[in-house]
Protein backbone atom coordinates (compact mmCIF):
# COMPACT_ATOMS: atom_id res chain seq x y z
CA UNK A 1 0.00 0.00 0.00
CA UNK A 2 1.01 3.36 -0.32
CA UNK A 3 3.35 4.76 2.21
CA UNK A 4 2.88 8.14 3.35
CA UNK A 5 6.23 9.25 4.28
CA UNK A 6 6.32 12.71 2.93
CA UNK A 7 2.94 13.75 3.83
CA UNK A 8 3.51 17.54 2.80
CA UNK A 9 4.78 16.64 -0.57
CA UNK A 10 1.41 14.33 -1.21
CA UNK A 11 -0.56 17.66 0.12
CA UNK A 12 1.09 19.96 -2.65
CA UNK A 13 0.36 17.11 -4.99
CA UNK A 14 -3.57 17.27 -3.78
CA UNK A 15 -3.19 20.35 -6.11
CA UNK A 16 -2.03 18.86 -9.08
CA UNK A 17 -4.80 18.16 -11.35
CA UNK A 18 -5.77 15.30 -13.56
CA UNK A 19 -5.24 17.25 -17.60
CA UNK A 20 -8.18 15.86 -18.76
CA UNK A 21 -10.52 15.25 -15.78
CA UNK A 22 -9.54 18.10 -13.64
CA UNK A 23 -12.05 17.98 -10.90
CA UNK A 24 -9.78 14.91 -9.92
CA UNK A 25 -6.08 15.64 -8.46
CA UNK A 26 -3.27 12.97 -9.80
CA UNK A 27 -3.60 11.97 -5.97
CA UNK A 28 -7.51 11.08 -5.95
CA UNK A 29 -6.78 9.12 -9.17
CA UNK A 30 -4.60 6.70 -7.24
CA UNK A 31 -1.92 7.00 -10.05
CA UNK A 32 1.08 8.47 -7.83
CA UNK A 33 1.73 5.31 -5.72
CA UNK A 34 4.72 6.11 -3.65
CA UNK A 35 7.22 9.20 -2.65
CA UNK A 36 10.93 8.44 -1.35
CA UNK A 37 14.31 10.37 -1.14
CA UNK A 38 17.34 8.36 -2.23
CA UNK A 39 19.74 10.51 -0.84
CA UNK A 40 20.48 12.61 -3.68
CA UNK A 41 17.00 13.21 -5.19
CA UNK A 42 13.50 12.61 -4.98
CA UNK A 43 11.67 9.73 -6.24
CA UNK A 44 7.78 9.68 -6.98
CA UNK A 45 6.36 6.22 -8.40
CA UNK A 46 3.74 6.97 -11.23
CA UNK A 47 0.96 4.47 -12.42
CA UNK A 48 -0.39 4.82 -15.84
CA UNK A 49 -4.19 4.30 -16.12
CA UNK A 50 -4.62 3.10 -19.87
CA UNK A 51 -1.17 2.07 -21.22
CA UNK A 52 -1.74 4.39 -24.27
CA UNK A 53 -3.20 7.23 -22.22
CA UNK A 54 -2.05 10.22 -23.53
CA UNK A 55 -2.15 12.14 -20.19
CA UNK A 56 0.57 10.34 -18.22
CA UNK A 57 3.87 12.31 -19.78
CA UNK A 58 1.94 14.94 -18.95
CA UNK A 59 0.76 14.10 -15.19
CA UNK A 60 4.34 13.19 -14.71
CA UNK A 61 5.88 16.55 -15.82
CA UNK A 62 3.08 18.54 -13.27
CA UNK A 63 4.04 15.83 -10.79
CA UNK A 64 7.74 16.55 -11.10
CA UNK A 65 7.76 20.24 -11.29
CA UNK A 66 4.81 21.23 -8.78
CA UNK A 67 7.31 19.10 -6.38
CA UNK A 68 10.42 20.33 -7.87
CA UNK A 69 8.53 24.38 -6.93
CA UNK A 70 7.74 22.76 -3.51
CA UNK A 71 11.21 21.21 -2.71
CA UNK A 72 13.67 23.04 -4.39
CA UNK A 73 15.09 19.30 -5.07
CA UNK A 74 15.51 17.37 -7.91
CA UNK A 75 12.58 15.12 -8.46
CA UNK A 76 12.39 11.79 -10.45
CA UNK A 77 9.57 10.15 -11.68
CA UNK A 78 9.39 6.39 -11.97
CA UNK A 79 6.54 4.78 -14.21
CA UNK A 80 5.52 1.51 -12.12
CA UNK A 81 2.79 -0.93 -14.03
CA UNK A 82 3.08 -3.82 -10.92
CA UNK A 83 0.55 -3.17 -9.54
CA UNK A 84 -1.42 -2.23 -12.66
CA UNK A 85 -3.56 0.71 -11.51
CA UNK A 86 -7.36 0.06 -10.90
CA UNK A 87 -10.38 2.06 -10.21
CA UNK A 88 -10.35 0.00 -6.88
CA UNK A 89 -7.77 2.72 -5.78
CA UNK A 90 -10.12 5.95 -6.34
CA UNK A 91 -11.33 7.05 -2.72
CA UNK A 92 -15.27 7.56 -1.96
CA UNK A 93 -14.10 11.45 -1.87
CA UNK A 94 -13.32 11.24 -5.18
CA UNK A 95 -16.09 9.29 -6.65
CA UNK A 96 -18.09 11.86 -4.96
CA UNK A 97 -16.29 14.91 -6.73
CA UNK A 98 -16.56 13.11 -9.99
CA UNK A 99 -19.81 13.02 -9.91
CA UNK A 100 -20.65 16.23 -8.93
CA UNK A 101 -18.71 17.27 -11.87
CA UNK A 102 -21.05 15.11 -14.50
CA UNK A 103 -19.05 11.94 -14.58
CA UNK A 104 -20.71 8.68 -13.34
CA UNK A 105 -18.01 6.79 -10.78
CA UNK A 106 -16.93 3.55 -11.46
CA UNK A 107 -19.80 1.09 -10.13
CA UNK A 108 -19.03 -1.67 -7.97
CA UNK A 109 -14.97 -3.35 -8.30
CA UNK A 110 -13.08 -4.65 -10.79
CA UNK A 111 -13.81 -7.61 -11.85
CA UNK A 112 -13.36 -9.66 -15.16
CA UNK A 113 -14.65 -7.38 -17.48
CA UNK A 114 -14.64 -10.63 -20.63
CA UNK A 115 -18.01 -11.73 -19.52
CA UNK A 116 -20.23 -10.77 -22.94
CA UNK A 117 -23.52 -11.77 -21.44
CA UNK A 118 -23.08 -11.49 -17.59
CA UNK A 119 -25.20 -8.78 -16.26
CA UNK A 120 -24.32 -4.84 -16.63
CA UNK A 121 -24.11 -3.12 -13.86
CA UNK A 122 -26.18 -0.27 -13.28
CA UNK A 123 -24.70 3.22 -13.82
CA UNK A 124 -26.59 5.43 -12.30
CA UNK A 125 -27.16 9.35 -13.87
CA UNK A 126 -24.94 11.58 -12.27
CA UNK A 127 -27.27 14.23 -12.87
CA UNK A 128 -31.18 12.74 -11.77
CA UNK A 129 -29.42 9.50 -10.31
CA UNK A 130 -32.21 6.75 -12.41
CA UNK A 131 -30.46 3.80 -12.80
CA UNK A 132 -32.57 3.39 -16.17
CA UNK A 133 -29.53 4.19 -18.28
CA UNK A 134 -28.24 2.63 -21.45
CA UNK A 135 -24.78 1.69 -22.18
CA UNK A 136 -24.15 3.96 -25.49
CA UNK A 137 -20.46 2.60 -26.22
CA UNK A 138 -17.54 1.18 -24.17
CA UNK A 139 -15.38 4.02 -25.16
CA UNK A 140 -15.96 7.34 -24.45
CA UNK A 141 -13.22 11.00 -25.64
CA UNK A 142 -10.84 9.10 -23.28
CA UNK A 143 -10.02 6.11 -22.75
CA UNK A 144 -10.89 5.45 -19.06
CA UNK A 145 -14.40 6.55 -20.06
CA UNK A 146 -17.61 4.61 -21.25
CA UNK A 147 -20.78 6.81 -23.20
CA UNK A 148 -24.04 6.18 -21.12
CA UNK A 149 -27.57 7.71 -22.05
CA UNK A 150 -29.75 8.73 -19.81
CA UNK A 151 -33.70 8.58 -20.93
CA UNK A 152 -35.30 10.22 -17.80
CA UNK A 153 -33.14 13.07 -18.78
CA UNK A 154 -32.60 12.82 -22.38
CA UNK A 155 -29.39 13.26 -21.83
CA UNK A 156 -25.74 11.51 -22.09
CA UNK A 157 -23.40 11.59 -19.81
CA UNK A 158 -19.84 9.44 -19.30
CA UNK A 159 -19.16 7.22 -16.70
CA UNK A 160 -15.56 6.55 -15.68
CA UNK A 161 -15.31 2.83 -16.57
CA UNK A 162 -14.11 -0.07 -13.70
CA UNK A 163 -10.91 -1.16 -14.46
CA UNK B 1 18.98 4.76 -35.48
CA UNK B 2 19.31 1.14 -36.92
CA UNK B 3 20.03 -1.64 -34.09
CA UNK B 4 21.83 -4.65 -34.68
CA UNK B 5 19.53 -6.80 -32.68
CA UNK B 6 20.65 -10.26 -31.60
CA UNK B 7 19.49 -11.01 -27.86
CA UNK B 8 16.80 -13.94 -28.15
CA UNK B 9 14.79 -12.02 -25.39
CA UNK B 10 14.21 -8.68 -27.62
CA UNK B 11 13.65 -10.14 -30.44
CA UNK B 12 11.06 -12.15 -28.56
CA UNK B 13 10.01 -9.18 -27.01
CA UNK B 14 9.80 -7.73 -30.29
CA UNK B 15 7.15 -10.23 -31.68
CA UNK B 16 4.70 -9.45 -28.73
CA UNK B 17 5.03 -5.49 -29.15
CA UNK B 18 4.83 -5.64 -33.50
CA UNK B 19 1.26 -7.07 -33.15
CA UNK B 20 -0.11 -4.50 -31.18
CA UNK B 21 1.67 -1.49 -32.81
CA UNK B 22 0.83 -3.13 -36.43
CA UNK B 23 -2.45 -3.72 -35.67
CA UNK B 24 -3.39 -0.41 -33.87
CA UNK B 25 -1.34 1.65 -36.82
CA UNK B 26 -4.16 -0.42 -39.01
CA UNK B 27 -7.03 0.77 -36.66
CA UNK B 28 -6.04 4.45 -36.56
CA UNK B 29 -6.68 4.57 -40.81
CA UNK B 30 -10.52 4.22 -39.28
CA UNK B 31 -9.68 7.65 -37.57
CA UNK B 32 -12.30 9.88 -38.88
CA UNK B 33 -13.38 7.39 -41.12
CA UNK B 34 -15.54 5.49 -39.16
CA UNK B 35 -19.17 4.49 -39.72
CA UNK B 36 -20.81 6.65 -36.78
CA UNK B 37 -19.03 9.04 -33.96
CA UNK B 38 -19.23 6.76 -31.61
CA UNK B 39 -17.64 4.01 -33.72
CA UNK B 40 -15.10 6.35 -34.34
CA UNK B 41 -14.46 7.52 -31.11
CA UNK B 42 -13.92 3.52 -29.86
CA UNK B 43 -11.92 2.40 -32.50
CA UNK B 44 -9.35 5.05 -31.72
CA UNK B 45 -9.66 4.29 -28.31
CA UNK B 46 -8.40 0.77 -29.14
CA UNK B 47 -5.73 2.03 -31.29
CA UNK B 48 -4.68 3.71 -28.78
CA UNK B 49 -4.73 1.00 -26.16
CA UNK B 50 -2.48 -1.08 -28.79
CA UNK B 51 -0.07 1.26 -29.54
CA UNK B 52 0.49 1.96 -26.14
CA UNK B 53 0.95 -1.67 -24.92
CA UNK B 54 3.54 -1.90 -27.96
CA UNK B 55 5.19 1.44 -26.67
CA UNK B 56 5.71 -0.64 -23.06
CA UNK B 57 7.07 -3.34 -25.06
CA UNK B 58 9.63 -1.48 -27.14
CA UNK B 59 11.07 0.29 -24.01
CA UNK B 60 11.81 -2.74 -22.22
CA UNK B 61 13.56 -3.92 -25.61
CA UNK B 62 15.56 -0.62 -25.47
CA UNK B 63 16.78 -1.08 -21.95
CA UNK B 64 17.75 -4.67 -23.33
CA UNK B 65 19.25 -3.44 -25.87
CA UNK B 66 21.08 -1.04 -24.23
CA UNK B 67 23.69 1.70 -26.04
CA UNK B 68 21.28 4.82 -26.28
CA UNK B 69 18.47 2.87 -27.92
CA UNK B 70 15.42 4.04 -27.75
CA UNK B 71 11.61 2.88 -28.28
CA UNK B 72 11.31 4.50 -31.32
CA UNK B 73 13.92 3.12 -33.33
CA UNK B 74 12.25 -0.42 -33.31
CA UNK B 75 8.96 0.78 -35.41
CA UNK B 76 10.92 3.25 -37.17
CA UNK B 77 14.10 1.56 -38.43
CA UNK B 78 13.43 -2.42 -38.96
CA UNK B 79 12.02 -3.56 -42.75
CA UNK B 80 9.35 -5.62 -43.27
CA UNK B 81 11.21 -9.42 -43.08
CA UNK B 82 12.34 -8.02 -39.32
CA UNK B 83 8.68 -7.33 -37.87
CA UNK B 84 7.75 -10.29 -36.19
CA UNK B 85 4.11 -9.65 -36.25
CA UNK B 86 1.49 -12.21 -37.01
CA UNK B 87 0.19 -11.85 -41.41
CA UNK B 88 -3.45 -11.29 -40.00
CA UNK B 89 -2.81 -7.98 -38.01
CA UNK B 90 -1.05 -6.43 -41.30
CA UNK B 91 -4.36 -7.03 -43.50
CA UNK B 92 -5.74 -4.12 -45.29
CA UNK B 93 -8.92 -2.53 -43.36
CA UNK B 94 -11.43 -3.50 -45.61
CA UNK B 95 -15.03 -2.63 -44.84
CA UNK B 96 -16.30 -2.31 -41.17
CA UNK B 97 -16.70 -6.04 -40.97
CA UNK B 98 -13.91 -7.38 -42.31
CA UNK B 99 -12.19 -4.89 -39.50
CA UNK B 100 -14.40 -6.36 -36.86
CA UNK B 101 -14.34 -9.99 -38.08
CA UNK B 102 -10.28 -9.32 -37.89
CA UNK B 103 -10.22 -7.81 -34.50
CA UNK B 104 -12.23 -10.40 -32.85
CA UNK B 105 -10.14 -13.02 -33.98
CA UNK B 106 -6.86 -11.43 -32.63
CA UNK B 107 -8.38 -10.28 -29.55
CA UNK B 108 -9.56 -13.67 -28.76
CA UNK B 109 -6.12 -14.97 -29.28
CA UNK B 110 -4.34 -11.59 -27.32
CA UNK B 111 -6.88 -12.29 -24.24
CA UNK B 112 -5.31 -15.69 -23.93
CA UNK B 113 -2.11 -14.95 -24.63
CA UNK B 114 -1.37 -12.12 -22.34
CA UNK B 115 -3.38 -13.82 -19.38
CA UNK B 116 -0.45 -16.85 -20.05
CA UNK B 117 1.72 -14.16 -19.91
CA UNK B 118 0.78 -12.97 -16.35
CA UNK B 119 2.64 -15.83 -15.54
CA UNK B 120 6.13 -15.22 -17.23
CA UNK B 121 9.50 -16.05 -15.56
CA UNK B 122 10.02 -12.12 -16.31
CA UNK B 123 8.58 -9.99 -14.17
CA UNK B 124 8.35 -6.98 -16.57
CA UNK B 125 6.84 -8.87 -19.30
CA UNK B 126 4.23 -10.19 -16.50
CA UNK B 127 3.53 -7.24 -15.73
CA UNK B 128 2.83 -5.42 -18.69
CA UNK B 129 0.73 -8.06 -19.65
CA UNK B 130 -1.27 -7.92 -16.48
CA UNK B 131 -2.15 -4.55 -17.19
CA UNK B 132 -3.06 -4.83 -20.90
CA UNK B 133 -5.19 -8.12 -20.19
CA UNK B 134 -7.74 -5.58 -18.48
CA UNK B 135 -8.30 -3.37 -21.88
CA UNK B 136 -7.51 -6.58 -24.43
CA UNK B 137 -10.92 -7.66 -22.37
CA UNK B 138 -12.94 -4.34 -23.20
CA UNK B 139 -11.62 -4.85 -27.17
CA UNK B 140 -12.46 -8.20 -27.16
CA UNK B 141 -16.05 -7.53 -25.29
CA UNK B 142 -16.30 -4.76 -28.41
CA UNK B 143 -15.44 -6.79 -31.41
CA UNK B 144 -17.57 -9.93 -30.48
CA UNK B 145 -20.88 -7.56 -30.34
CA UNK B 146 -20.22 -6.58 -33.33
CA UNK B 147 -19.93 -9.63 -34.93
CA UNK B 148 -23.35 -10.87 -33.39
CA UNK B 149 -24.74 -7.95 -34.36
CA UNK B 150 -23.62 -7.91 -38.28
CA UNK B 151 -24.36 -11.96 -38.24
CA UNK B 152 -27.18 -12.24 -36.90
CA UNK B 153 -28.38 -8.50 -38.69
CA UNK B 154 -30.10 -8.58 -41.86
CA UNK B 155 -29.57 -10.45 -44.96
CA UNK B 156 -26.82 -8.50 -46.54
CA UNK B 157 -24.93 -7.55 -43.21
CA UNK B 158 -24.95 -11.60 -42.77
CA UNK B 159 -23.43 -12.51 -46.07
CA UNK B 160 -20.73 -9.75 -45.76
CA UNK B 161 -19.43 -10.82 -42.35
CA UNK B 162 -19.53 -14.40 -43.62
CA UNK B 163 -17.03 -13.17 -46.28
CA UNK B 164 -14.98 -11.56 -44.01
CA UNK B 165 -14.76 -14.98 -41.79
CA UNK B 166 -14.22 -16.67 -45.34
CA UNK B 167 -11.22 -14.65 -46.07
CA UNK B 168 -9.42 -13.94 -42.90
CA UNK B 169 -9.81 -17.32 -40.99
CA UNK B 170 -7.22 -19.17 -42.53
CA UNK B 171 -4.69 -16.60 -41.12
CA UNK B 172 -5.45 -17.77 -37.29
CA UNK B 173 -3.68 -20.87 -37.28
CA UNK B 174 -0.24 -19.05 -37.01
CA UNK B 175 -1.22 -18.19 -34.10
CA UNK B 176 -0.74 -21.74 -32.24
CA UNK B 177 2.13 -22.36 -34.48
CA UNK B 178 5.23 -21.53 -32.48
CA UNK B 179 7.52 -19.42 -33.95
CA UNK B 180 11.41 -19.94 -33.15
CA UNK B 181 11.15 -17.08 -30.38
CA UNK B 182 7.81 -18.78 -29.15
CA UNK B 183 9.90 -21.98 -28.47
CA UNK B 184 12.48 -20.44 -26.85
CA UNK B 185 10.54 -17.87 -24.50
CA UNK B 186 8.51 -21.45 -23.59
CA UNK B 187 11.89 -23.02 -22.61
CA UNK B 188 12.90 -20.27 -20.58
CA UNK B 189 9.81 -19.97 -18.97
CA UNK B 190 9.12 -16.75 -19.88
CA UNK B 191 6.33 -17.50 -22.58
CA UNK B 192 3.47 -20.35 -23.16
CA UNK B 193 3.01 -22.77 -25.75
CA UNK B 194 1.23 -21.23 -28.03
CA UNK B 195 -0.34 -24.23 -29.51
CA UNK B 196 -1.82 -24.70 -25.94
CA UNK B 197 -4.35 -21.75 -26.48
CA UNK B 198 -5.83 -23.44 -29.62
CA UNK B 199 -8.38 -25.07 -27.94
CA UNK B 200 -9.94 -22.38 -25.78
CA UNK B 201 -9.32 -19.95 -28.56
CA UNK B 202 -11.86 -22.43 -30.78
CA UNK B 203 -14.17 -22.81 -27.91
CA UNK B 204 -14.67 -19.29 -27.62
CA UNK B 205 -14.87 -18.34 -31.17
CA UNK B 206 -17.12 -21.00 -32.04
CA UNK B 207 -19.50 -19.65 -29.14
CA UNK B 208 -19.71 -16.39 -30.45
CA UNK B 209 -20.00 -17.35 -34.37
CA UNK B 210 -22.84 -19.37 -33.16
CA UNK B 211 -24.63 -16.70 -31.53
CA UNK B 212 -23.85 -14.74 -34.74
CA UNK B 213 -25.38 -17.09 -37.12
CA UNK B 214 -22.04 -17.75 -38.64
CA UNK B 215 -20.02 -20.85 -39.88
CA UNK B 216 -16.41 -21.09 -39.83
CA UNK B 217 -14.77 -22.39 -42.99
CA UNK B 218 -12.45 -25.63 -43.44
CA UNK B 219 -9.05 -25.59 -42.03
CA UNK B 220 -6.59 -24.30 -44.74
CA UNK B 221 -3.64 -26.44 -44.33
CA UNK B 222 -1.16 -23.44 -45.48
CA UNK B 223 0.13 -21.98 -42.61
CA UNK B 224 1.57 -17.87 -42.93
CA UNK B 225 4.77 -17.42 -41.36
CA UNK B 226 4.57 -13.28 -40.57
CA UNK B 227 6.62 -14.20 -37.08
CA UNK B 228 9.77 -16.07 -39.46
CA UNK B 229 9.60 -12.61 -41.34
CA UNK B 230 7.66 -13.74 -44.44
CA UNK B 231 4.99 -10.67 -44.79
CA UNK B 232 2.20 -9.46 -47.45
CA UNK B 233 2.60 -6.44 -49.40
CA UNK B 234 0.13 -4.76 -46.98
CA UNK B 235 2.96 -4.58 -44.55
CA UNK B 236 5.71 -3.01 -46.88
CA UNK B 237 2.43 -0.02 -48.07
CA UNK B 238 2.15 0.79 -44.27
CA UNK B 239 5.64 0.77 -43.27
CA UNK B 240 6.39 3.48 -46.27
CA UNK B 241 3.11 5.63 -44.09
CA UNK B 242 4.33 4.82 -40.73
CA UNK B 243 8.06 5.47 -41.24
CA UNK B 244 7.80 8.36 -43.58
CA UNK B 245 8.49 10.98 -41.86
CA UNK B 246 11.60 9.73 -39.63
CA UNK B 247 13.11 8.36 -42.82
CA UNK B 248 12.39 11.99 -44.75
CA UNK B 249 14.03 13.76 -41.65
CA UNK B 250 16.44 11.34 -39.60
CA UNK B 251 17.31 13.86 -37.35
CA UNK B 252 13.59 15.20 -36.57
CA UNK B 253 13.27 15.49 -32.91
CA UNK B 254 9.38 16.19 -31.27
Amino acid sequence: MVTREFPELWAALEQVPDPEIPVLSVVDLGVVRDIRHDGSRYVVDVSPTYTGCPALDMMSDSVRQALEQFTGERVHIEHVLSPPWTTDWMSADAREKLRAYGIAPPVGKTQDKRSLFGPKPDVPCPRCASEETELQSNFGSTACKSLYFCPKCSEPFEHFKCH
Amino acid sequence: MKLDICDPKIEYILQLADDSLILGHRLSEWCGHGPVIEQDIAISNVSLDLIGVARQFYQYAAELQGGGATEDDFPYWRMSREYRNHVLVELDNGHWGDTMMRQFLFDTYQYLLFQALTESKDERIAAIAAKAVKEVAYHAQYSAEWVIRLGDGTELSHDRIQGSLDLLYRYTKEFFTPSARDAWAQEQGIGPDVSALRETWLKEVNQVLSLATLTAPEDDPSVWRGKEGEHTESLDHLLSVMQSLPKTYPDAKW
